[in-house]
């Protein structure tokens, strides 16, 4: 199996969406272990397919979603939950993250996003280090987030080409095989090119032709690959496997494009701050961009067409949007639910605010057949809200990941919990 | 690419940590004030905020200039007001004139000349302020050049003041005031044990900081627990490189107020004494800062995120005889509220972050309604970042959203006051502003609607009155002179692309 054998499977997956059959479906990725019977009656049922359905019930057996409609019969001795008209969604994407790779910010011993050994590794597959049992990823999955996409970092003394990422559930089923190339550019990254954004394009340039050329007679010095490194680019560029380019000034984006049609990739832009100022040409090249909508200050040189709309006018002239947060603290991707509406605040139709945080990003991804919307046959990963799943003032429910109801508690809540009589009683001191 | 964190918080230090772009951010600072009005009211120590010296009566120094923009009146009738005294009024006006609020009831009578705004239900609110803010002191875009918020080369630089930093051009502030930002806290970072003076100012368009300088509010000093100072410094191999070593470089300090303090005191003794040919006693810009906090006219903002530390400081404060106002950031909080009630120190706190740093590990979203909790106690809600204060309505809305699934609702007329009164205590302004009250300065907004909605969006903003933002109105341009004129803020054409 190939990294771009697997993306070549997204690709056939997104095409597929709409027409998804339980025959399909039931050939997706292998489930897990724990999978619940239940029976949510009475919601908003939000399936990213097609419109909201007020008044519908979504039974749910042995971790599948096997009906969805109004007034379903209850199979006996079911768990049944009434959501009184509120909504339902797919479970939200935390973002492009370093959830599981990554305990304390500050603490090197504790991260693992990102290499540092001085060398262009496409080949660092950063979900090794992935972690189920961090404490970011019982809070996360508690409020909701039921899927991130793993996502190397271009660290100081690292590369610009960051490395490999892999979606990931919040369930038990843990790494998804997909995976995704992520590659640094922008002034940000000038320390990792000698000082040029130029310099940027010129080593990306190299390392196709190495990788295109293995045979190429070179001297070790002159190489930017390992042959493990050859192989996995040469992988992503015969297979138009996905590639990832975190870029924010308007001008390297068109690099980028360009880029991109020279030699065949397949492409999305992460960040685009600036995407908004040639979003014809985004939308001409079908090219998505996953970015922050909260992003409006000029926080460098790259960013200085930063705007609260840029979500809605991308989607205006037809580009496809999802949203990850800027910030890559653990704790950054709490706030998915807030972006989008944010975006929806300044522009964006509501129904496009929930999709970039559902359905489209596993669209993008190639994890469609999983998450980001509700259909018959597929693993149920969904969320009962208190309210608007956009409104900040809303809380999850009830959640079921992978097949499985979570539980609502976490490290927070038992801190919580161990503290909140204290205070009640005048004892915290 | 885009690593930044728009939180900046770990920037101070981060120029050793973080890989890329950095420079810009301060991480984190605390503040807290009394409860009692008489700790939290300005008293004289507004107008005291620079002293020369413990002796001398004191001149203020790089005075304010702002004035108050002269206005018609304005009448805002049929409104929700959430008064940020803890109670809402329904289908009320509020007459705002001469830069005060004038009258609250209905059926108010607009004088000659007023504006009149018909609310229609939208809700009114104080001006939003946020206690903690690096606006100005590390401003977008975060270049090198524009470090100015930590000035790290020594473990106590009281002798720095953060309005010496500000960069009135910053385009945060007009950012912030869309998110209704009336006031805010200006302090230097926290890589030092004592960072330096904070700077209270009013988010007005100014080339000038003193044009910006909130008249007669007290100085804070930013002081810093934890692991900040101890990185920066015991990098460099000195003290402090340990926690044990934060305390004893406070301590330490203090011990040189007390005794500089006590040369005055002395002098102005003899003085009054009629002593003649007297020298007085050097003057320490250090120390002047120090000994102002020991007088009660400079306001302690100690930032300070685990509960046994910020007991430590308690502590210390009882031992050198001052008070801190407001404990900044404060993410374990909630394991002293009961502590931090009863010796009515504020603690100004986020909504979501967590996890970032070990000593911020055991920060939960709940932090800030078990703070509330505790009879007597004074929650805020900070930024610390350019992101957040535009949107500190939405911090408070997820707090609220905590609430729920603990089962508790939270009253948008409680909920405000982490955002206005609360805050005006801690800056020592709230005898002036902070609350919708005839008398106070007419700092309100309006909003589209609840505004603790993620939709919400203000529709009016006033400071002293003057309509500082219209959404109704056409978009101007940009008020920092730095986004004038730059090509970026306009769509590309197409034809340039290759």
């Amino acid at each position: 199996m190939t990294y771009a054998t697997l993306n070549r499977s997204m690709v056939r997956s997104i095409a597929g969406l709409a027409a998804s059959t339980l025959v399909a479906v039931l050939g997706a990725a292998g489930m897990a272990n724990a999978a619940d019977t239940l029976l949510i009656r009475n919601a908003t049922v939000h399936t990213l397919t097609s419109e909201a359905r007020a008044g519908t019930d979504v039974l749910i057996r042995e971790g599948r979603i096997v009906e969805i409609g109004r007034g379903l019969s209850a199979p006996n001795g079911v768990r049944v939950i009434d959501a009184q008209g509120r909504p339902v969604t797919p479970g939200i994407f935390a973002g492009l993250s370093r959830i599981g790779l990554e305990e304390i910010g500050l603490e090197s011993t504790t991260g693992d996003h990102a290499q540092r050994l001085g060398q262009m590794r496409p080949e660092f597959d950063v979900s090794l280090a992935y972690n189920p049992a961090a404490m970011s990823v019982g809070v996360h999955r508690s409020n909701g987030l039921t899927f991130t996409v793993l996502t190397p970092g271009a660290a100081s003394g690292g590369s610009l080409v960051a490395g490999l990422g892999a979606p990931v559930s919040f369930g038990e089923s843990g790494i998804l095989p997909q995976r995704i190339l992520f590659v640094d550019l922008g002034g940000d990254a000038n320390d990792l090119s000698g000082g040029s954004r130029a310099a940027q394009f010129m080593l990306l340039r190299q390392a196709i032709v190495e990788a295109r050329a293995p045979n190429l007679v070179m001297v070790h010095d002159e190489r930017l690959l390992s042959p493990s490194g050859r192989q996995v680019l040469l992988d992503f560029l015969k297979n138009q496997g996905l590639i990832v380019f975190d870029v924010d000034r308007a001008a390297d984006i068109r690099n980028v494009i360009r880029l991109v049609r020279e030699e065949k990739l397949r492409a999305v832009i992460r960040g685009g701050s600036e995407a908004w100022r040639i979003a014809g040409e985004l939308a001409a090249a079908q090219i998505p961009v996953i970015l922050d909508p909260l992003v409006n200050l000029p926080d460098s040189f790259d960013d200085l067409g930063a705007t609260l709309e840029n979500a809605a006018r991308l989607r205006k002239a037809g580009v496809t949007v999802a949203i990850s947060m800027r910030g890559s603290e653990v704790d950054d991707a709490g706030k998915a639910r807030q972006a989008a509406g944010n975006a929806v605040a300044h522009g964006m139709p509501w129904a496009d605010g929930l999709a970039a945080i559902t359905r489209v990003p596993a669209e993008i991804f190639g994890i469609a057949d999983r998450f980001g919307s509700l259909a018959i046959g597929r693993p149920a990963d969904l969320v009962m809200w208190s309210g608007d799943p956009l409104e900040v003032s809303s809380a999850a429910l009830l959640v079921v990941s992978n097949g499985t109801v979570q539980s609502l508690e976490s490290r927070h809540t038992a801190l919580r919990d161990r503290y909140v009589e204290r205070v009640r009683s005048g004892a915290a001191r | 690419m885009s690593t930044q964190n728009p939180r900046n918080r770990c920037l101070t230090l981060a120029v050793a940590l973080c890989s890329t772009l950095l420079g810009v951010s301060a991480c984190s600072t605390t503040g807290a004030v009394a409860k009692s009005d008489a700790g939290a009211t300005k008293s004289a120590a507004g107008t005291r905020a620079a002293p020369s010296s413990p002796a001398s009566t004191p001149t203020p120094v790089y005075p304010s200039t702002y004035k108050a923009v002269e206005t018609p009146p304005t009448l805002i009738r049929n409104a929700t007001l959430l008064t940020g005294t803890g109670a809402r009024l329904d289908a009320t006006d509020l007459l705002l004139r001469d830069g005060k609020i004038a009258a609250i009831g209905t059926s108010l009578a607009a004088p000659t000349g007023a504006r009149i705004i018909d609310a229609n239900g939208r809700w009114v609110t104080p001006g939003i302020i946020d206690v903690h803010s690096h606006l100005g002191v590390y401003p977008s875009p975060g270049v090198e050049a524009h470090s100015d918020g930590n000035e790290a080369t020594a473990p106590s630089t009281a002798q720095v003041w953060a309005e010496h930093s500000v960069w009135p051009q910053d385009p945060g502030f007009e950012a912030a005031l869309a998110g209704g930002i009336t006031t805010l806290q200006v302090l230097p970072g926290s890589a030092n044990l004592f960072g330096g003076r904070s700077v209270v100012l009013k988010n007005v368009s100014s080339v000038t900081y003193q044009g910006m300088k909130f008249p007669d509010a007290p100085q804070g000093l930013k002081m810093a627990c934890g692991e900040n100072p101890k990185r920066v410094y015991g990098n460099r191999r000195q003290l402090p490189s340990t926690r044990m070593g934060n305390v004893a470089g406070w301590r330490a300090q203090w011990i040189e107020a007390q005794e500089y303090q006590r040369d005055w005191r002395q002098y102005e003794a003899r003085l009054a004494a009629g002593a003649k040919d007297l020298r007085p006693p050097k003057r320490d810009l250090r120390l002047e800062t120090l000994a102002g906090v020991l007088r009660g006219e400079i306001l302690i903002q100690h930032h300070c995120y685990r509960a046994d530390e910020m007991a430590i400081v308690l502590d210390m404060a009882r031992e050198f005889g001052y008070k801190v106002t407001a404990f900044h950031h404060a993410t374990e909080a909630y394991k002293i509220a009961n502590l931090l009630a009863e010796n009515n120190v504020c603690a100004a706190m986020w909504a979501d972050w967590w996890g970032f740093k070990m000593e911020s590990y055991d920060a939960i979203p709940e932090n800030l309604l078990l703070v509330d909790a505790a009879p007597g106690s004074c929650a805020i809600v900070h930024s610390d970042s350019s992101e957040g204060i535009q949107r500190l309505n939405q911090e408070a809305g997820k707090i609220m959203a905590s609430a729920l699934r603990m089962g508790q609702q939270i009253k948008p007329e409680h909920a405000i006051t982490w955002l206005t009164r609360n805050a005006a205590r801690a800056l020592g302004i709230d005898s002036v502003t902070g609350t919708l009250e005839v008398g106070k300065n007419a700092d309100v907004v309006v909003w589209n609607r609840d505004p603790f909605s993620v939709y919400a969006l203000t529709d009016q903003v006033f400071i002293d009155g003057n309509l500082r933002l219209d959404r109704s109105r056409p978009r101007g341009a940009p008020e920092s002179d730095f986004l004038l004129g730059q090509p970026a803020t306009v769509a590309a054409t197409s034809e340039t692309a290759p």
